[in-house]
């Protein structure tokens, strides 16, 4: 987990669409500029939070995956 | 001449205007594009528990994503906007449907239960039973339930209308829905949303 991020939300165990739900829910309560990281176990994160950050306008900074976990680091826009 | 040719003066460079106009329609329909909200809408009419998922994943992941969402519920999809939901399956004549074990050793899960169709109409009890590993598999597999998706969609500001002539044919009363349906319509007011959105789905 990326210590630098403004927010952080754990949405592991959850599935396709829940991690995107929470992760946009978590986004709007956000201002502009700020940051979240975000952490998933469903394999589906990974092509569905690039297509949402392109989708919505904010900058997906960085995804990686470790042991079968995702993460994710997202600028508000 | 036609009446658009005189607007043009005579002395207009015509491959020049023609190269700026290009330009300009080229930046004004971009700037449109990246102004358009898109929108989703969607037609419910399944009031079975799996077929409940479709319309409620996408209706949300849609509002999730920016987009204006409305979905109309008629027929058996109206059971999908009932206060209390009671949302079964029946893989009676679905041969689809996996019947798996939701517990018990990966051996036991592993296996397909090939259960005839005779032997599920004649078991009484067989849909809840279904019903109940349903539930257990959603539930085990971190998939979300109806309800929340349906929370999901409500806060997202999806808009849900209601068939009011489905309402009529059944017998229901309004006050037995959620109150936070946006309308109850008929189909000549739910098809001109339909018309000017740019997704529209049957489910």
């Amino acid at each position: 987990m990326s210590t630098n991020a403004t927010q952080s939300l754990d949405t592991r165990g959850m599935n396709c669409p829940l991690p995107i739900l929470r992760t946009k829910k978590a986004l709007s309560a956000m201002s502009a500029g700020e940051t979240l990281a975000v952490t998933a176990t469903d394999p589906g994160s990974l092509k569905d939070m690039q297509a949402f950050c392109k989708q919505t306008g904010h900058e997906l900074i960085s995804s990686s995956t470790n042991q079968g976990e995702f993460e994710f680091l997202i600028r508000r826009a | 001449m036609g009446a658009a040719d005189k607007l043009i003066p005579e002395n207009l460079d015509k491959s020049r205007f023609d190269q700026w106009f290009d330009q300009r329609f080229e930046s004004k329909m971009a700037e449109r594009e990246a102004a358009h909200v898109p929108s989703l809408s969607i037609i419910a009419t399944k009031g079975t528990m799996d077929w409940a998922y479709p319309p409620f994943i996408l209706a949300s992941t849609a509002s999730a994503l920016g987009w204006d969402v409305s979905v109309f519920f008629t027929f058996y999809g109206l059971e999908l906007l009932k206060k209390d939901l009671h949302l079964e399956i029946s893989p009676l004549g679905n041969p689809s449907m996996p019947m798996k074990m939701p517990f018990g050793p990966q051996w036991l899960k592993d296996i397909n239960w090939n259960v005839p169709n005779a032997v599920m109409a004649g078991l009484p009890g067989f849909e809840k039973v279904a019903t109940g590993l349903m539930k257990q598999t959603v539930k085990s597999k971190g998939v979300a339930t109806i309800d929340e998706l349906r929370h999901a969609c409500i806060e997202a500001d999806v808009k849900l209308f209601a068939c009011q002539m489905t309402v009529d044919l059944f017998g229901y009363s309004q006050d037995e829905f959620i109150p936070e349906i946006e309308g109850w319509i008929g189909a000549a007011s739910f098809l001109p949303t339909a018309q000017k959105s740019d997704v529209c789905l049957f489910v």
